[in-house]
């Protein structure tokens, strides 16, 4: 147990350091990602100013802008760029076998090494997010109460894992298919449409609302945001905890199936 | 030229047709490739176009704009974007790396201008999808326009600013690749880029207030991103707005003002590239 602990914090550890050597590249770019932002709130507030409402779909302007800033941090736990793609690329060029050969769990390898990249990410993200937030601050209706916050940070961090499983499983799809990329593409456009990621899915006509509120996309996204925000309260607010945690739960059993299915049928192409 | 010149100017329309057509070739023997590119771009635009009519089930106007001439200026979006994805956006993308590599010798050793060169080498045949997508947009949104009287000077203008609105976004490109000499690599020149742009990509009549104006002149003046869809756009879907005959006069000068910019940035830049292969 200690040894197999050693091993991971091992994996751990080089995780870290390899992700710290494009520290730089890595701060300004995460600055840079809230450009955006700029322009969704002028965006934002010619459509209000156009409506002639002081609320849309029970979202104000200041709403819209502290959603879209909740999204964005949402997505920093949830968004695994790279990883389903990894794993296709591996399968195709027979990579993969090392994990067949030694005694190293794909899944914890890749999750562990998730883990280290998002740790050094926050570590390196904090300040510019901290920075943004704070120049937002106004548009925030303030902070919520004890337990509505420790269900904001329970629904990010279970998005993290939700976000993880459901791209590993798509990854595991190369197992079947050895060319995934237009599956993978799809599968982001339904990320980035009904996580929320676009637009708070209030903006959903019915029943398209209800139908999305029941697949695993707003999780990632959506669904901490408006947590935050109170536009979820009670028993919906449980409903959704439930229904993320069963999502995650789902995936993190399919995928450990999907991988275990999937090498009984590999064949080790490559060198 | 003198008789005695030791060799013929090469023929640009020929070397660019060519280019074209090894592009072309290059394209369809990865066809599947191809068809997801296609696919991918094309998506990418109807999904913003489903967030706008979102918007505009909750409005019936942004900034002025109403949603079939909104529509307009989101084909008009899509048309600049792919032209430029189609012709300057692959080749700025090498430049960075031909500096990088040293590759850029080749370049500058052909008896033919440089930045003509290294500006249409390649030309990627799946951004036209997006073309198409907006032709159909386009003759969808304009007929729907309440009280849009057509005019012939408006079939003949638009795609005439549709160009130079191409031409000023090549220029913001090409001066921004050519950084990539000065600083030797430029990864983060495609985030850059589309950030940068981003901007352009909305009404100008957005940017207003204590932040906005200010923004908006910067981008108008001194980088005239937002002349790019603007103009165009307010030509077929505004035509009679008061603003646009001093617009439309402007936009020829930003065009002509920013070609000429990023040729000197250019040229400059090439005078201090240093070759990097050993």
């Amino acid at each position: 147990m200690l040894a197999r602990a050693a091993t991971w914090w091992t994996i751990f550890k080089i995780c870290v350091e390899e992700r710290l050597v494009y520290r730089g590249d890595f701060a300004l770019g995460t600055l840079m990602r809230f450009l955006p932002i700029v322009t969704q709130i002028f965006l934002w507030t010619a459509v209000f100013a156009s409506a002639g409402t002081g609320s849309i779909q029970g979202f104000t302007r200041e709403d819209v802008v502290a959603y879209y800033l909740l999204t964005m941090l949402a997505r920093a736990f949830s968004s695994m760029p790279g990883l389903a793609s990894g794993i296709a690329r591996q399968v195709r060029e027979g990579e993969i076998k090392k994990f067949l050969i030694q005694p190293i769990d794909l899944i914890s390898y890749l999750l562990l090494s998730r883990i280290a990249h998002k740790v050094v990410y926050y570590l390196i993200a904090t300040a510019p997010f901290a920075l943004v937030f704070y120049l937002c601050r106004d548009y925030f209706p303030g902070w919520p109460p004890l337990d509505i916050f420790l269900a904001f940070v329970y629904s990010l961090m279970m998005s993290f894992l939700l976000g993880f499983f459901m791209e590993a499983t798509m990854g595991m799809i190369a197992f079947w298919f050895l060319e995934v990329s237009s599956l993978l593409f799809v599968h982001m456009l339904f990320v980035f449409f009904f996580s929320g990621h676009m637009f708070p899915l209030e903006f959903l006509p019915e029943p398209w609302k209800t139908i999305i509120d029941y697949t695993p996309f707003p999780y990632l996204a959506y669904f901490p945001s408006v947590v935050f925000l109170q536009k979820v309260e009670g028993a919906a607010l449980v409903r959704g905890l439930i229904l993320l945690t069963a999502w995650t739960v789902g995936f993190m059993v399919l995928c450990r199936l999907s991988m275990n299915a999937g090498y009984r049928r590999y064949s080790g192409y490559g060198g | 030229m003198g008789a005695d010149t030791m060799y013929r100017s090469p023929s640009y329309l020929g070397v660019f047709l060519t280019f074209a057509r090894n592009s072309l070739v290059r394209d369809m023997t990865f066809r599947a490739n191809f068809i997801i590119d296609t696919i991918s771009s094309i998506s990418w635009m109807i999904m913003n176009l489903g967030f706008y009519a979102l918007v505009y089930r909750e409005t019936t106007s942004i900034a002025g704009w109403d949603k079939y001439q909104f529509f307009v200026f989101i084909s008009t979006t899509m048309f600049v974007n792919s032209l430029v994805q189609a012709f300057f956006m692959p080749n700025a993308e090498e430049l960075s790396e031909q500096v990088r590599t040293g590759g850029l010798d080749f370049a500058l050793l052909k008896p033919i201008d440089t930045q003509f060169l290294v500006s249409l080498r390649k030309v990627a045949w799946s951004s036209f999808g997006n073309f198409f997508v907006a032709l159909i947009l386009l003759a969808y949104s304009v007929p729907r326009i309440q009280g849009l009287e057509l005019t012939a000077w408006q079939f003949v203008l638009y795609p005439l600013y549709v160009v130079m609105g191409v031409m000023i976004l090549y220029s913001v490109m090409i001066a921004l690749a050519a950084t990539s000499i000065w600083l030797g690599r430029n990864q983060t020149l495609y985030d850059f880029w589309f950030y940068i742009t981003n901007f352009s990509r909305y009404p100008m009549e957005i940017y207003d207030g204590t932040w906005g104006t200010p923004l908006r002149q910067v981008f108008t003046f001194i980088v005239p991103i937002l002349v790019v869809i603007n103009v165009p756009a307010r030509l077929m879907a505004k035509p009679l707005t008061r603003e646009n005959l001093w617009m439309a006069g402007f936009g020829l000068l930003a065009t002509v003002a920013s070609v000429l910019a990023s040729r000197w940035i250019f040229n400059r830049a090439l005078l201090s590239y240093r070759s990097a292969s050993s």
